[in-house]
């Protein structure tokens, strides 16, 4: 049986064929599920591709929250089923509270386009089985709203429970202050994705999806490893 | 009729960098002596009912749950008679 994943089209939505590509090189078999449609078609996990689904009005990610697709994506979440947000997906988690925390403005509030070094820092969940534990990748980011925010608190204890998943360590070009090459955006604690208690839900802002294949992207299949992770677990289950 | 007007700021813990850039732009344009600046959002709320107790508990809830994250930002909300004059609520 081929394990089905789900990938959400909102009015905005840019990512959504790169990704359900990136399911197919991973060998699943990618559903395209619509923003107005309840129906999850039976899929065995969900991706939120990036973009700027609504046009990102009132704030990155708060309008798509209250689709119908949405509903049945959070109650499935909370039972278990695994869900990836990249870039836009990312933002949409936080706004559901699916995952802690907010999305705000790049500190120097450029629209950033480059391949960014992250080190993965939490590979037992969902979505990072396939790499191992402060392995170094490069994929691509690129946004305008990728400053995440969360009170001392609940970063304290995401960093205790191991639940930042990848953080940023740099590999900005030379044209960058010292700081941005670090950290692209501001992030509190260079945090560039988390995950839920459960280990289900993760969310990043930089791109997998677009290294996944050595042509494009970054040149380097670092990406593929967050596809093949989802299919690995969804074959044992 | 009666208007409800929402107010939503970042909190004052929070960087705004939008604010800072307002803030850095006066002086280049002769504006002198603003310290900080801030930069919110404000929504106006043409109320169609009567806009009795009922009705400004929704609006409370909708600013909470919608109009802002309240992991981010704090929001007001105002009852602005037509005729301009204002209520706290």
């Amino acid at each position: 049986m081929t394990a089905r994943v789900g990938v959400v089209t909102f009015p905005g939505t840019l990512d959504d064929r790169d990704t359900q590509r990136a399911v197919r090189v991973a060998g699943m078999e990618a559903v395209p599920l619509w923003h107005r449609d309840k129906d999850l078609k039976q899929v065995d996990a969900v991706v939120l591709p990036g973009g700027f689904s609504y046009g990102d009005y009132l704030r990155a990610g708060a309008i798509s929250r209250f689709s119908p697709v949405m509903e049945s994506i959070i109650e499935q979440a909370k039972a278990g089923m695994p869900v990836l947000g990249i870039c836009n997906g990312f933002q949409v988690l936080t706004e559901t509270h699916l995952l802690p925390g907010a999305m705000l403005r790049n500190n120097h509030l450029h629209f950033i386009c480059r391949d960014q070094k992250l080190r993965v820092e939490n590979a037992d969940t969902a979505w990072t089985s396939s790499y191992e534990s402060g392995q170094e990748i490069s994929i691509p980011l690129k946004n305008i709203d990728g400053r995440y925010v969360a009170e001392e608190r609940v970063l304290d204890e995401l960093e205790a429970e191991g639940r930042v998943v990848v953080r940023y360590i740099g590999g900005g070009l030379g044209g960058y202050p010292l700081e941005e090459r670090r950290n692209p955006n501001g992030s509190l604690r260079d945090i560039a994705g988390i995950t839920n208690a459960a280990g289900n839900v993760v969310g990043l802002m930089p791109h997998p999806e677009h290294a996944v294949e050595p042509l494009v992207g970054t040149g380097r299949t670092d990406g593929l490893g967050f596809f093949t992770s989802i299919l690995k677990k969804l074959v044992t289950a | 009729m009666a208007r409800v007007v929402v107010d939503v700021m970042l909190k004052p813990e929070i960087l705004d960098p939008q604010g800072q850039a307002v803030q850095r732009a006066l002086p280049r344009l002769g504006f002198e002596g603003i310290s900080d600046v801030r930069q919110g959002k404000r929504f106006e709320l043409e109320v169609a009912g009567p806009l009795d107790e009922a009705a400004l508990t929704r609006i409370r809830e909708m600013a909470e749950t919608f109009l802002a994250n309240t992991v981010i930002e704090d929001f007001t909300v105002k009852v602005e008679d037509v005729d301009g004059a204002k209520a706290e609520s």
